[in-house]
């Protein structure tokens, strides 16, 4: 916790930020092994004839969530049927109760005026989502909408779920998922996370859920990569360390990679994690087939790709030489183009396994540009057109490529930054802090966990809702 | 020895007295006074005078202290035969329903031929407590053997000390009043205001049709002045229930005093026999008293609501007799408040309730309202909490009787989130 966020949270600090009208972020809930997906009651909602009602309730009772739901027949047999104890809810009855979560089914939604339904159900009720809850809101993808009215609606509901990021505060956050026809049983990961403490520092965002495979029967979702084999670039400190970490918690043997030079770093981190080191520098000609070699050689293949490894190398355009671009260029976005190619050539003899996950590592530079980083800003936007290019590719192979764009995260890197500029990182954005190498490790294992196959071509910001870029 | 297989009990039927609004026609009738009245009202209905009785089983929710023997005391007050053995028993507002099951129970098993269950209740001669410290005080006083310790004990006495305790109609669990918890209930089944309006409208215009035809002659007996029951009101109309404000569940709440039943006076008494008893005094069974089931929840956690046990009860109870909801002529939900029995309705018909709270396949499912509280119920009537199990008892024998049979369902909630639920056939 930054220094102002715990001012702010004294009994003084919390007087004073009110009356001067500052902001007022509060300490986020992370998740810790063995903790419940999501505490306090989940009211699930939606508009009549929505789809999405059966799958949500049956990833609720599977989460062991106390939920409540409108008395509409549609819900009510939904949740009986999922085996879920759903206390009955109307608008009069929220004033009493503290929700956890507030779920809407907008699937139903079909032309502008029915967006009344999510007025009538947020209305009453966002004010007393809980410190730390969670407002989610799942649509139908505008492109998959079967009239020009409901492409209308659904597209509508990103301007609404943006605004209650901005709006909801106390730490809770609000994202939109948009479902495919077809996918209504692949949204148990992405409910998952957005639901759990997981995606504390994570608001604001549209995800959209294809095809693609699901969580098996038996799915172990306190350990979702057992047995898997992760690649994690530029582990050896920072975001990366996080990310090594976190798919080692979640059952991944973790490789490590990182420069030579940070060899003993990167060891220390793959020891503390029972997971291997591989010490090369990824701009080297030879690295993507010494990957490539390495990984088919030690592990038979790999299942996690992270492209993590960056750099920065600041200056004005006007004052940066072709030096500093060129190295931030090659590290940040080529060298994610060759291995990428790498790794997924040959076929069904890839070294990527069927069923793989690539996730890349944007930043919200690269969505908004920043001032002395167009070097860093054009490799990071060209990372998501590295997820936009090989989305199709992967697909064949059941395989799937996504990127996570943080904003300010506390990190080593970050702390070197100047006093007003840190501050002002961290508090124009919905949450007003900033994020955790471990918010950012933790949308990675989403997008690499076995059981959101139906992610692909996603770019989400793991930012607070950052103002930057939105 | 008792038969091997239990026999029938019937209701041969009942005697009541007018039902009060608190602290008007009966201020200062005791609850003494108004149930020996209800007894010698039955008394002379079914020329009972110096007969003893298997038993007379009634209570009182609100009682005095000094009345530790209340049925007794009122039966030895009656005409009965002072050999009529009798006792006191308390299930809050079940009480007067839990009466009639003990004594058919007893009927059944043999032990008895022919009993008397009822309740009485007064919230205007309330028993006031002494106040707690001012208790303790006074306790501490009477173990001193000297004056002088006693004395010493005495000068304690605050001015503070002379306030009462004055009985309060709040859960002790909870400290909320049954009608706050009944708006929370209200409020989560989405029970809307018109809709609880109009069935105190319906309570109030079937009870005063009943009067008006007759059915109440030989179940109402008059008493202080009064020959009907003071809160009917006749002439009441959805536009002056709609005026009155909110008194539960705060300013957006949907319960008032008109769709909530007022605090008031009166008692009530059923007579129960077997069938043999009856036929040997040339007496009409009404209807047959059949089975019945008590339930309770965890309201204090809040996992359901204070008044929902009635929506345990009864599924238990058709399960036992192979019954569905729907095989029933006539339906006595005992109104406390409209919004209880509009939510135990609702609740039969979610699939939510039915499934994971009741454990059943389906929902139990919604009910012909025409076959509901036919007669008016405590809305119209009024509810002396104990008195009210033998007024529904005696009411739906009797109506069940006079549609020349059919079967009928009783369901009684209770503070302490109690249910009584009883079936009567003819």
């Amino acid at each position: 916790m930054d220094r102002y966020t715990q001012l702010v949270n004294t009994p003084v600090g919390k007087k004073l930020a009110k009356q001067v009208g500052l902001p007022k972020p509060v300490p986020l809930k992370r998740w810790v092994p063995g903790a419940k997906v999501v505490e306090g009651k989940v009211l699930v909602g939606g508009a009549p004839a929505g789809r999405l009602a059966a799958p949500l309730m049956r990833v609720l009772a599977d989460v062991g969530a106390d939920v409540a739901t409108p008395l509409r027949a549609d819900l009510r047999e939904a949740a009986a049927e999922a085996g879920l104890d759903a206390s009955p809810w109307t608008p009069q009855a929220s004033v009493d109760h503290r929700y956890g979560a507030l779920v809407f089914d907008a699937t139903g939604i079909t032309e502008s005026a029915r967006l009344e339904e999510l007025h009538a159900f947020f209305h009453p009720t966002i004010r007393q989502v809980r410190t730390c809850g969670r407002a989610i809101v799942l649509g139908t993808t505008p492109a998959a909408a079967k009239t020009p009215g409901e492409r209308v609606a659904q597209r509508a509901l990103e301007g609404l779920t943006r605004a209650m990021g901005k709006e909801i505060g106390r730490g809770a956050t609000v994202q939109l998922l948009y479902v495919e026809p077809g996918a209504e049983d692949r949204i148990a990961g992405t409910l998952r996370f957005f639901l759990s403490p997981r995606s504390a520092f994570v608001s604001g965002q549209v995800v959209r859920i294809g095809g693609g495979g699901g969580p098996s029967d038996g799915f172990d979702w306190e350990q979702p990569l057992a047995g898997k084999v992760a690649l994690v670039t530029g582990a050896s400190r920072g975001i990366g360390a996080a990310i090594a970490a976190t798919l080692a918690r979640d059952g991944a043997h973790v490789v490590g990679l990182d420069v030579p030079a940070l060899e003993d770093d990167l060891k220390a981190v793959a020891d503390g994690i029972g997971g291997s080191a591989l010490a090369l520098d990824i701009t080297d000609p030879d690295a993507p087939k010494a990957i490539a070699d390495y990984l088919r050689k030690e592990h038979r293949g790999v299942d996690v790709v992270v492209h993590n490894a960056g750099i920065t190398r600041d200056r004005t355009l006007g004052r940066m030489d072709a030096e500093r671009w060129n190295a931030v260029i090659a590290v940040n976005l080529s060298a994610i183009e060759r291995i990428t190619g790498a790794l997924i050539a040959g076929g069904s003899k890839a070294v990527l396994n069927e069923g793989g996950r690539v996730v890349c590592v944007s930043s919200i530079s690269g969505i908004a540009g920043n001032a002395g980083q167009t070097n860093y800003a054009t490799s990071k936007a060209g990372v998501i057109g590295v997820v936009d290019a090989y989305a199709p590719l992967v697909a064949q192979r059941g395989a799937t490529i996504n990127a996570v764009a943080p904003g300010f995260i506390e990190t080593q890197m970050t702390a070197k930054v100047p006093l007003p500029i840190r501050e002002a990182g961290r508090r124009m954005s919905s949450l007003s802090q900033g994020g955790l190498p471990v918010d950012v490790a933790e949308a990675i294992a989403w997008f690499a966990s076995p059981a959101c196959g139906g992610l692909n071509g996603n770019v989400v910001r793991v930012c607070g809702q950052s103002l930057l870029g939105a | 020895m008792t038969p091997a297989s239990p026999r029938r009990a019937v209701v041969l039927g009942g005697n009541r007295i007018p039902f009060a609004r608190s602290d008007s026609a009966y201020a200062k009738a005791t609850n003494q006074d108004m149930l020996t009245a209800a007894l010698d009202g039955l008394v002379d209905r079914f020329e009972l005078a110096g007969e003893r009785l298997g038993e007379v089983v009634a209570g009182a929710v609100l009682k005095h202290s000094r009345d530790f023997n209340l049925t007794r005391e009122c039966v030895l007050g009656s005409r009965l035969a002072p050999e009529t053995p009798s006792y006191d028993i308390g299930q809050a507002c079940g009480t007067g329903l839990e009466a009639a099951i003990l004594v058919a129970s007893k009927i059944a098993l043999g032990q008895i031929e022919v009993g008397v269950a009822g309740g009485v209740d007064t919230t205007s001669d309330a028993p006031l407590g002494v106040n707690e410290q001012l208790r303790a005080i006074l306790l501490d006083a009477n173990r001193e053997k000297s004056t002088a310790g006693r004395l010493r004990h005495l000068l304690r006495v605050r001015p503070q000390h002379l306030a009462p305790a004055i009985p309060r109609n709040e859960e002790p669990r909870t400290g909320l009043s049954m009608g706050e918890h009944q708006a929370r209930t209200a409020a989560e089944w989405g029970i809307a205001r018109e809709a609880q309006d109009e069935l105190a409208m319906r309570s109030h215009v079937n009870l005063a049709a009943a009067y008006e035809r007759g059915f109440l002659d030989d179940l109402v007996t008059p008493y202080l002045g009064l020959e009907r029951d003071q809160n009917l009101r006749p002439d009441s109309s959805m536009e002056k229930l709609a005026k009155l404000k909110p008194v539960f569940g705060g300013a957006e709440g949907t319960m008032t005093a008109g769709n909530s039943t007022p605090l008031s006076d009166g008692a009530a008494v059923a007579l129960l026999a077997s069938e043999e008893w009856a036929k040997a005094r040339g007496l009409t069974p009404l209807a047959t008293f059949v089975d019945a089931e008590t339930a309770a929840v965890d309201y204090v956690n809040g996992r359901e609501g204070l008044l929902m046990a009635p929506a345990y009860a009864v599924p238990r109870l058709l399960e036992r007799n192979g019954l569905s909801l729907q095989d029933f002529d006539l339906y006595e939900i005992h109104e406390a408040f409209a919004a209880q029995v509009l939510s135990t309705l609702a609740a039969w018909e979610d699939p939510v309730f039915c499934t994971q709270r009741l454990g059943r396949k389906d929902p139990l499912g919604a009910i012909d309202r025409a076959k509901l509280n036919v007669n008016g119920s405590s809305l119209a009537a009024g509810h002396p909490f104990a008195a009210t199990g033998g007024r529904i008892v005696a009411g739906l024998a009797k109506a069940l009787h006079e549609r020349g049979g059919g079967r009928g369902l009783i369901s009684i909630c209770a503070a302490g989130g109690q249910g009584v639920v009883a079936i009567l056939e003819a």
